[in-house]
């Protein structure tokens, strides 16, 4: 009789999906739009792509090798971290200011608040943006004056894209779409970006919940109050433009610091969308999206309050004067 | 229990010891953090402040102590504000008018003394109830600590944004300032790891103390308990 009844507690069914096997698939989402812009950037893009990747990891190695815990390198998390950071790298940054950007991230931002799923913001984006407050000179210098920038369609004014659009020029929308423009090494591919995301989506990685609400609401945004009128053209540069594709596919939908709520997910998908039009159209620069992707994810925990979903057969209360929501 | 030797209440080394280290305004009790934020940009600022505070600190504790048997109770708080307002507005003009270049350097946060929650704290905690020696030495303490804090910070900010200390450059010239650590959110992050240290180290002895402790404890029960077996036989 013992034989027959396995007694275990619960959960009874596993998925075969483990931490290792998703971080590993974003960062093949994210290969090809990284290869591309080596590609376009030459050779010195890949030594930045390669430092950040090398520093993040070790960073989180010699911390846990420090603080005695558990050496959780292999499971590729701060790997990605240091890949998301070196392409939102300018190609021709000094080499060290992404490899401090990759420790920043992964000591202060991941490892300081608890490792993996502990942080309450998007690590690789709080580095960029340390960075970004730290040496604003360097970080938004896109000229590559070499023999790589032969492929770069170039503007007059030599700014990116984006920044060309907010001074009154129109975007040159296919090569923005290809990504053969100025901006950060992984950035300016659209369409790589766009096949990426589609991998994860059709590999159940992430849902489109959270890409589509937050470009939808941008475009919208973007249409009212960007000042052009009912121009599709101008909607569809300010999409390509920037890194609101990587972000929207790649940061906003990191598994630590989206809601977990379904309904929260829109919520927060809109505030992202509305956030980064606000910065983009209303702020002082052309680009917003890793300030309102940090900021957005510091509401994560208000918005998952208030779209917590009731247990099966609970009716939720009234709210009374004064109660928690 | 410890074997630490425990100096003697209210004497006037006990006194700065425990304003500079045990209790240690900023980096133990953690108070006082809106000027300490706001003004480390640089060493001499972090100094121009804390010695600033410390001499309204030690006025005001002296006079508080003094009138400590007269102040009512319940009217105590407007007194101490009174007090320290009085003084704040001494210090700040003396400062207009004798160290201009601190004064615009420290500019609001010099007011801002008077609600400064370390002088109202020590005037509540200590020198309304002890007499005036302990009082003026507490004050000296609490000073001298907070003053350490404020340039611990204010180095290590100046060090890394500006590459400088004191003004002086001590950094290579090819050493790129980290900006961030004069803004605020630099003042945070430095603010954040020294106190990390600082309770790491603390815990850390601590537990050696309760482990120290717990050995003797089981040494002596070993030893009562070797007796009654003996005693039993």
């Amino acid at each position: 009789m013992a034989g027959k009844f396995q007694v275990s507690s619960s959960p009874h069914i596993r998925a075969k999906v483990t931490t290792s096997k998703i971080m590993l698939s974003v960062i093949i989402a994210l290969l090809p739009a990284a290869l591309f812009g080596v590609w376009l950037n030459g050779p010195y893009a890949a030594l930045i792509l390669i430092l950040s990747v090398a520093a993040a990891v070790l960073t989180e190695y010699c911390y846990e090798k420090v603080t005695k815990g558990k050496i959780t390198i292999s499971d590729g998390s701060a790997a990605l971290t240091g890949l998301l950071l070196g392409m939102n790298m300018p190609p021709r940054i000094t080499w060290w200011m992404p490899v401090l950007g990759s420790v920043f991230a992964i000591l202060v931002v991941k490892q300081f608040f608890g490792g993996l799923g502990q942080n309450f913001m998007n690590p690789a984006l709080a580095g960029r943006c340390f960075l970004m407050l730290s040496f604003a000179g360097s970080m938004t210098n896109f000229n590559v004056a070499d023999a790589a920038a032969a492929k770069i369609v170039d503007t007059v004014s030599g700014a990116t894209p984006l920044a060309a659009i907010k001074a009154g020029e129109t975007g040159n929308l296919l090569s923005m779409f290809l990504g053969t423009t100025k901006g950060t090494i992984g950035e300016t591919s659209a369409l790589l970006i766009l096949i990426g995301g589609i991998f994860l989506i059709c590999t159940k990685i992430i849902s489109p919940r959270i890409p589509l609400v937050y470009l939808g609401t941008f475009a919208v945004f973007a249409l009212i109050f960007g000042g052009h009128g009912f121009d599709l053209y101008y909607i569809a540069c300010e999409l390509c433009g920037g890194g609101i594709m990587l972000g929207a596919f790649f940061m906003a939908t990191d598994y630590v610091t989206r809601p977990i709520t379904v309904k929260g997910q829109y919520v927060y998908a809109v505030i992202l969308g509305v956030m980064t039009g606000i910065f983009r159209i209303f702020g002082g620069s052309a680009e917003g999206t890793s300030y309102a992707i940090i900021f957005t994810n510091l509401f994560v925990p208000l918005i998952e309050r208030a779209t917590i979903p009731a247990g099966f057969g609970v009716v939720r209360e009234k709210k009374k004067g004064g109660g928690a929501a | 229990m410890s074997a630490k030797k425990e100096l003697t209440p209210n004497t006037p080394i006990e006194r700065i010891y425990n304003g500079v280290a045990k209790e240690n305004p900023v980096l133990v009790q953690m108070i006082g953090m809106c000027p300490l934020l706001a003004v480390t940009t640089s060493v001499s600022n972090g100094i121009g402040m804390g010695l600033t505070t410390m001499v309204v600190l030690v006025l005001s504790n002296i006079l508080i102590s003094l009138l400590r048997k007269v102040i009512p109770n319940s009217l105590r708080m407007p007194c101490y504000i009174g007090v320290i307002a009085s003084f704040v507005t001494v210090t700040e003009l003396s400062l207009k008018a004798y160290l201009p270049s601190l004064y615009e350097a420290l500019g609001l946060y010099i007011p801002l003394i008077v609600v400064n929650c370390i002088i109202m704290g020590r005037a509540e905690a200590f020198a309304g109830k002890y007499p005036v020696v302990p009082a003026f030495f507490d004050g000296i303490g609490m000073g001298l600590g907070f003053t350490v804090g404020l340039v611990i910070l204010g180095a290590v900010r100046e060090l890394l944004g500006a590459g400088t200390l004191l003004g002086y450059h001590v950094l290579p010239a090819s050493y790129q300032p980290i900006n961030m650590f004069i803004m605020a959110p630099g003042a945070f992050f430095v603010l954040a790891i020294v106190i990390a240290i600082i309770q790491k180290r603390n815990a850390v002895k601590e537990e050696k103390a309760a482990a120290a402790a717990k050995k003797e404890r089981e040494q002596i029960l070993a030893a009562t308990t070797g007796m009654a077996m003996s005693a039993g036989k």
